[in-house]
């Protein structure tokens, strides 16, 4: 079919364009800035001369940072959190989500059930109780608090249960004549259905584990049991926003000096260095999961 | 007959096996947490403990409605939460109708990919990039100059800071919350459109009167869910951006519960004020899932 265009539709088409590239550069431009900092020689950097291309290309911050133990110590918690603490989060939610998504006939309680979950989705009690009841369960400087503070997330598990609901009923009766069992159904038939929106909810577990500073925080008494993004927030935030409030800016300029933005730059990479490996695999699942979860028969 | 049965209380059993670990674990780190709201009805003394503590009613919150600190930072809490909300319903709607007019098809992919990027990035790091970019001789500043306009030291201005939280935020999320759009896009009938460009209506004609209609539900629905988050301005951006220069403007409820509570160890105010913010949020969610419900028949399971 021919179309007829209109000037302002070719007009309008051409500043749709234009934006969409601006909004999409305003996303990635900061990220390659903070590698490009990261590469370029410090003075620079000082002089705040690097915008899109390196100044002075070197690996000098990623040298210094191989000879950091603290930084080696903080990756190393990190990876330990997303690998057990993905391990745990997938194991409950896919367990506790196939029962629940039973009707309350099939299952006396559930609905019951569901609400307790629901309920504690929406209602907590607050930031000190919750500190307390830690410190309480001796779970302080430890890697099974921070695997089990968010270790059920109750907004993944509904995702999962509104994707079984929306699968057909037969599945299951055929899977019973043929003789089997409910664990030897969810594993064996339901698993590998279940696909896209686990992939989702294992894309939000790892990156939410591997994002989370504020736990690691709260949790850690000593420096040595910071997971990666705590040890960031405390190197280079917290010191800059404090610099900031206290310093006057040529004590700041002078502090720049000595500061090296470069290094900073360099772990603040690293850190984003697993987000940025799978999320692009995991796209085409979580867009499916996300719209397929929200959609409920 | 009989063995139909049997399996079925046999099936029973193993479901609620299945059940035990997510519920030991709601139990542990969801319920049990809850018993310590008393502290805000007590004169906390960790020594003491729950029992022990002397019981002393609404002490905590006749304090609290009394401190000056505390109204400054609901109404920063509001406009923050307010501005965010607007924002990101508003903000992805757009880029997300802008995306599904772009006639280079072959890039839509492309910026999809870049713009959900700053979700999956965590606010320490985005922080940490912003403390660069917006800094003195960093490269926002250096436009302004370009441009001739005087440096500005973005994170020490108290009258800007919630713009700049307000901004940064749905700078991070506009792509993701275009998703649910962009996926409410693609179920519009088709038919209509043509039905539309026989009726010869323009592109413009169609938006409004094809495209919009189309997504209004998924509108209405994203806004009333999000009446719930009108006092969460968000704890992990607000830490890693404030500073006392811009406590004025900037202090949330979430980050003053933070200070008090585990900074200065009051624990029964930190809890009394923790837990008012637990209650209203609770009633606004179930307000706005009674609401969804009814308007849209929308179900959380």
């Amino acid at each position: 079919m021919v179309e007829h265009r209109s000037l302002g539709s070719k007009i309008f088409d051409v500043l749709n364009l234009t934006i969409l590239v601006l909004a999409t550069l305003a996303c990635l431009l900061p990220i390659w800035y903070t590698l490009m900092i990261s590469l370029s020689e410090k003075a620079a950097v000082q002089a705040g001369n690097v915008s899109v291309f390196p100044i002075g290309f070197n690996l000098y911050s990623f040298e210094s940072i191989l000879s950091d133990p603290r930084f080696f110590q903080a990756v190393w918690v990190s990876v330990q959190r997303v690998v057990i603490g993905s391990i745990f989060t997938m194991a409950v939610l896919v367990l506790a989500a196939y029962p629940l998504s039973k009707s309350n006939r099939v299952m006396p309680g559930r609905t019951f059930t569901m609400w307790a979950f629901v309920f504690a989705m929406l209602f907590n009690g607050g930031l000190v109780p919750w500190f307390l009841t830690m410190k309480a369960y001796n779970l302080l400087d430890s890697i099974w608090g921070l695997v089990l503070a968010g270790g059920v997330p109750i907004f993944n598990l509904i995702l999962i249960i509104n994707f079984i609901k929306n699968l057909p009923e037969e599945l299951e009766e055929a899977a019973k004549i043929d003789g089997a069992g409910p664990w030897r159904y969810l594993f064996e038939v339901l698993l590998p259905l279940l696909k896209p929106v686990l992939a989702t909810v294992l894309l939000f577990t790892m990156v939410g584990h591997w994002n989370e500073f504020f736990q690691g925080m709260v949790l850690s008494t000593q420096e040595t049991s910071y997971p990666l993004q705590t040890y960031i927030q405390q190197l280079v935030v917290a010191t800059n926003l404090e610099n900031l409030a206290t310093l006057s800016v040529e004590q700041m300029n002078r502090l720049l000096k000595l500061n090296n933005e470069s290094l900073n730059a360099a772990k603040i990479f690293i850190a984003m260095i697993p987000v940025l490996i799978v999320y692009p695999f995991l796209q085409r699942y979580f867009v499916k999961g996300i719209t397929l979860g929200s959609v409920k028969g | 007959m009989e063995k139909i049965t049997k399996n079925k209380n046999l099936d029973l059993k193993h479901y609620w096996i299945m059940l035990v670990p997510a519920l030991i674990w709601l139990i542990m780190f969801q319920f049990v947490p809850m018993f310590g709201i008393m502290m805000a009805f007590q004169d906390f003394n960790p020594g003491l403990g729950f029992l022990g503590s002397e019981w002393i009613g609404l002490e905590n919150f006749r304090y609290m409605l009394e401190l000056s600190d505390v109204r400054v930072v609901l109404l920063n809490t509001l406009i923050i939460a307010f501005g965010k909300i607007i924002g990101n319903i508003i903000v992805p709607l757009i880029f997300a109708l802008l995306l599904n007019e772009l006639r280079q098809k072959y890039l839509v992919k492309t910026i999809q990919t870049s713009v959900y990027l700053p979700h999956f990035l965590s606010w320490v790091i985005l922080s940490s990039i912003m403390l660069q970019m917006f800094s003195f001789t960093g490269p926002i500043n250096n436009l302004l100059e370009f441009f001739g306009k005087e440096p500005v030291m973005f994170f020490q201005r108290a009258d800007l800071f919630r713009q700049f939280v307000i901004g940064s935020e749905i700078w991070k999320n506009f792509g993701f919350n275009s998703i649910i759009y962009l996926a409410a896009l693609t179920g519009i009938d088709q038919s209509l459109y043509e039905a539309a460009d026989i009726d010869g209506a323009g592109r413009l004609k169609k938006l409004w009167h094809v495209t919009l209609p189309g997504i209004r539900t998924t509108i209405v629905l994203l806004a009333i869910l999000s009446l719930g988050g009108i006092l969460d301005a968000g704890f992990d951006q607000v830490y890693n951006m404030y500073n006392p220069l811009v406590y004025s403007t900037g202090d949330i409820i979430d980050t003053y519960v933070f200070r008090a509570g585990l900074q200065e160890l009051d624990f029964d105010f930190g809890t009394a004020v923790g837990l008012l913010k637990s209650v209203v949020s609770f009633i606004l969610i179930s307000v706005g899932y009674w609401l969804a419900k009814k308007f849209v028949g929308y179900r959380i399971f």
